[in-house]
């Protein structure tokens, strides 16, 4: 058995190394295909009506017209869409056309003739009251944890009741807050869809997915074949960001038209369709009482939650609240809110930048009671932090600090003077995650010749898998990760996990260390019998297998595969998920600090400066690594100030959903952004960990706590536009 | 300005010279208006269309494309020609993911008719690249300004049209400079960088 590990950081030449991703060139000049990119030879073009009302009843539908425009091919009704069937969210699709062009689908779409009945619609997630009074509601769940446990002859809920308001009426400080996120959506720029080919009884689907390896079954099942007739591709794909697990049933209609026409289909939703029904993030909204002790530590927590996941119901789960600090006592109950809106998907670390913007937001308020320094108030309730992680979060608060420069910078809440209308204030938040490896295979050919190729069907999300894999090689080969070539992003190479939930680079550091590790050892056997030294002492450094204590003794890596004969060298590794491994981990901390602008006229806030911390294990690549983190932040940005699915209470219709008007941060908006590797050796012996979510979490709580600092008073949802900035110093 | 190598002529009543006479984008629009009244008198809103062969300048060598009025030039360039570069991500061009370079001015393709766009140069991001890549492309890719990449072509050429007009700007000036595209995974303190790398011809 080979024993799988990572080489020492002094004695790596590949891993840890800033390295330009492998695909770089190839995507900055446009050469990458991503599935919209992928034209067949002799293609439909589809396209989609959506449903125009939040909540209605199909009366009828008719297609005559639209068959018999010209160019149009195929019309196709989805059953959810004949007549008598409730449909529950605008744009959920109805009809698709297939045609020549797509200005021809277009036209065909639009002699589509709907006729549909009205029905009661409810979109305001935020409003409690008015979900009770529509019966949308439902139980969320809750918890209650409390130090003294009732009696035997005590009713349970009368004695939290009265444990609840003695401890609350014992704290020394307390607060009672109003808090609150709305949905955002994940707006991929490449949006959902497929180009999909059935011939010869096969389906080859070009997919923009981050499901490479499990899509072809799903495509499988809803198709009634088995799935060794199905092949998914995904060379590149524009952001899925949680949102893209599936082909969907418009991936699913795609592959019916065209088993049904004889002819390829290209099928992408448009953007508005992107925007509204192909994934958003459930909002999230808070009434709280904490209770603190003189130090500023938290000792109760009560909270009522509730938001909305969609039509399909769901919300922000109870069990992050609050979020990573959490006292002994404390009662958390969430109510679900049934809204006529698309349902929601996955969204970088599901439940996460809600709970730490709805609780962490609670605990800088506590400061601001207090009189006291947000980090001081942080640093004391570390004691309450449920993983375990207080001391890397200390470690990690000074180091971001002082990138920060916090302490020069720091005024109580609201005591910052102004200039003119300006004031800046300072906030933090600070998260975790798990990020364990998923389960991944990898086949390793090395040839004769030294060439070396992998094949495994995991995907680049744009975090730089294929880097990473060629790294991975490289290190292990002693070569540069030029002489490498990593085949991923087709399903007939061997399975590898959905990129969900930051589990890709343990999944494929895993499969590929495991793999090139055995190939090294049948290598090393051959070049010891060829040198006469002992298989254990060789090593592969600089594109030779040497003697590690004579390195006079050595070959050539070409010369080494050469004694492989006339078959290439295949290995094949796979690892399970969950298991324990020296090669990977789960778990990460991180701290995140803003700087922020607000003019108190007109209620705009700009960012002037962000900090990241953030730990990962062994990092394999810091370029990339950094970029994740870049980006996590940015997107938190926008979340934080700018995203806002703009809903029409009467008609359930989502009005901004197209990027002229659901504003996302553009270049101009971000400030100054400092990112900080934490990567210490008793991080970096941990193996590697996932970083897509984690760094994802805390923004939108730092940027509201940084706000809620400048001006002396918190807005309580986010995101915190003018108007709610207005609105609240009004209210003050 | 009209390429005489193409014959013109359409089904419906009006062709490519009608559009080209005059001065581009309005002639095309006035015709197509026209059309559209004379359409809708008849049966209510109804679509002009009609193919007809032009001749589009792009990336320096003349493409024969057919083309309905309603075609955009980013139709042409993605579905006709395979230059996928430029991206359809919003058909208003609010996210400039289709960006080319028109007579050296950076516009969206998503934005244009391919009727428009006879007679004028058009470059796309493939001719940035090749065995000599465009130094803006050089440092996207040092200072992995980069992520899924959908956004890059796009961003690529806006870096290119903004770095052409200031070719000394600072810092402050590339983060006002470069508000017209989108990127949703969050690469703009990469594209910085990168920017201001290009300028110090880092
Ligand atoms: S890199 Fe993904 S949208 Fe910009």
């Amino acid at each position: 058995m080979t024993e799988y590990n990572w080489p020492k950081r002094d004695a790596s030449t590949v891993i840890g190394k800033e390295l330009d991703r492998v695909d770089g060139l190839v995507k900055a000049t446009g050469a990458a295909k991503y599935t919209y990119d992928i034209n067949l030879k002799n293609q439909l073009y589809a396209v989609a009506l959506g449903c125009p009302h939040g909540h209605c009843k199909i009366k009828s539908l008719d297609i005559s017209a639209a068959s018999s425009v010209p160019g149009v091919v195929h019309v196709h009704v989805f059953d959810h869409a004949q007549p008598d069937r409730e449909i529950e969210w605008e744009g959920e699709l109805l009809v698709v056309v297939a045609a020549e062009s797509e200005g021809a689908a277009r036209e065909g779409l639009s002699k589509v003739k709907l006729e549909v009945e009205k029905l009661d619609v409810f979109t305001s997630a935020e409003d409690l009251q008015a979900a009770e009074k529509a019966g949308r509601t439902s139980k969320g769940g809750g918890k209650v944890e409390t130090v003294n446990e009732p009696g035997d002859d005590d009713d349970e809920e009368e004695f939290v009741e009265k444990e609840i308001e003695r401890l609350l009426k014992e704290s020394k400080y307390v607060v009672e807050g109003y808090y609150g996120i709305d949905a955002i959506t994940h707006c991929c720029l490449e949006p959902h869809g497929s180009t999909v080919e059935w011939k010869d009884g096969t389906l080859e689907a070009h997919l923009s997915t981050q499901n490479v390896s499990g899509t072809d079954e799903q495509f499988a099942r809803d198709l009634k074949v088995t799935a060794d007739n199905v092949t998914v591709h995904c060379d590149y794909i524009g952001g899925g960001f949680g949102s893209k697990f599936a082909p969907d049933y418009w991936g699913i209609a795609a592959a019916q038209i065209s088993r049904e026409t004889g002819r390829p289909v290209k099928f992408m939703l448009s953007r508005d369709q992107e925007l509204k029904i192909a994934g958003n993030r459930p909002s999230g909204y808070i009434k709280v009482r904490l209770g603190a002790d003189e130090k500023g530590v938290v000792q109760v927590w009560d909270s009522v939650s509730w938001g909305s996941a969609g039509a399909q119901g769901g919300a922000v789960s109870h069990s992050v609240l609050p979020y990573v600090l959490v006292p002994k006592n404390y009662r958390r109950v969430a109510t679900t809110i049934k809204c006529n809106t698309a349902p929601s998907r996955a969204w970088r670390a599901p439940n996460h930048p809600q709970a730490c913007a709805m609780s962490q937001t609670a605990l800088d308020d506590l400061a601001g009671k207090m009189g006291a320094d947000s980090y001081d108030v942080f640093l004391a309730n570390l004691v309450n932090a449920t993983n375990e992680k207080a001391d890397v979060y200390r470690e990690q608060m000074q180091i971001a600090a002082k990138l920060m420069d916090w302490k020069a910078k720091w005024h109580a809440h609201g005591k910052g003077g102004a200039r003119g209308s300006i004031v800046d204030g300072l906030g933090m938040a600070l998260h975790t995650w798990g990020g364990g490896a998923n389960e991944s295979s990898c086949l390793l050919k090395v040839y004769p010749d030294g060439g070396v190729t992998s094949f495994c069907g995991t995907q680049d999300l744009g975090s730089g898998t294929r880097t990473v894999c060629s790294q991975v090689l490289a290190e292990t080969f002693g070569l540069g990760i030029n002489d490498v070539r990593v085949n991923i992003g087709s399903s007939r190479y061997p399975n590898s996990g959905a990129s969900g939930g930051s589990t890709t680079i343990g999944a494929v550091c895993e499969s590929h260390r495991r793999a090139a590790q055995d190939a090294l050892v049948k290598i090393f056997d051959l070049a010891a019998a060829e040198l006469k030294v002992a298989a254990d002492t060789l090593e592969a450094v600089g594109g030779k297998i040497r003697d590690r204590n004579n390195p006079a003794k050595n070959l050539t890596w070409q010369k080494a595969c050469s004694l492989l004969g006339l078959k290439p060298l295949e290995t094949t590794a796979s690892y399970v998920r969950g298991t324990p491994s020296p090669l990977s981990n789960s778990g990460v901390a991180g701290v995140q600090m803003a700087h922020v602008e607000v003019d108190r006229e007109t209620g705009v806030i700009r960012m002037k400066k962000f900090v990241a911390v953030q730990d990962q294990g062994l990092v394999i690549n810091p370029k990339t690594c950094k970029s994740q983190i870049y980006g996590a932040v940015i997107m938190g940005i926008a979340a934080a100030l700018f995203e806002e699915r703009i809903t029409d209470p009467a008609t359930g219709v989502f009005v901004n959903a197209e990027l002229a008007d659901y504003r996302l941060a553009r270049l101009g908006d971000i400030g100054e952004i400092v990112v900080e590797l934490y990567e210490p050796e008793s991080e970096r012996i941990r193996g590697v960990i996932g970083n897509g979510e984690p760094p994802a979490i805390s923004p939108k709580a730092a940027i509201s706590n940084a706000v809620a600092n400048a001006l002396g008073i918190r807005v309580p949802v986010i995101p915190l536009t003018p108007k709610r900035v207005l609105d609240a110093l009004a209210k003050a | 300005m009209t390429d005489s190598r193409n014959k013109t002529g359409s089904s419906s009543g009006f062709n490519r010279r009608d559009f080209l006479r005059g001065s581009g984008a309005a002639a095309a629009a006035a015709a197509v208006q026209t059309q559209a009244a004379q359409a809708m008198q008849d049966s209510g809103p109804a679509i002009v269309r009609g193919s007809q062969k032009i001749a589009l300048n792009i990336n320096g060598s003349q493409h024969d494309v057919t083309v309905e009025p309603r075609t955009t030039l980013l139709d042409v360039l993605r579905h006709q020609l395979d230059l996928t570069g430029a991206k359809p991500v919003s058909a208003d061009g609010s996210s400039g993911a289709s960006t080319v370079l028109i007579d050296g001015k950076p516009a969206t393709a998503s934005t244009i008719l391919a009727l428009t766009a006879v007679g004028k140069k058009i470059q796309t991001i493939e001719s940035l690249g090749g065995d000599n890549p465009d130094p803006v492309i050089q440092a996207f890719v040092k200072h992995d300004a980069q992520q899924c990449g959908f956004c890059t072509p796009g961003f690529v050429i806006a870096v290119r049209a903004f770095l052409n007009k200031n070719p000394n700007a600072t810092e402050a000036q590339i983060r006002e400079g470069l508000n017209g595209n989108i990127c949703r995974c969050g690469t703009y303190a990469n594209i910085v960088q990168a920017a201001v790398a290009v300028v110090k011809g880092a």
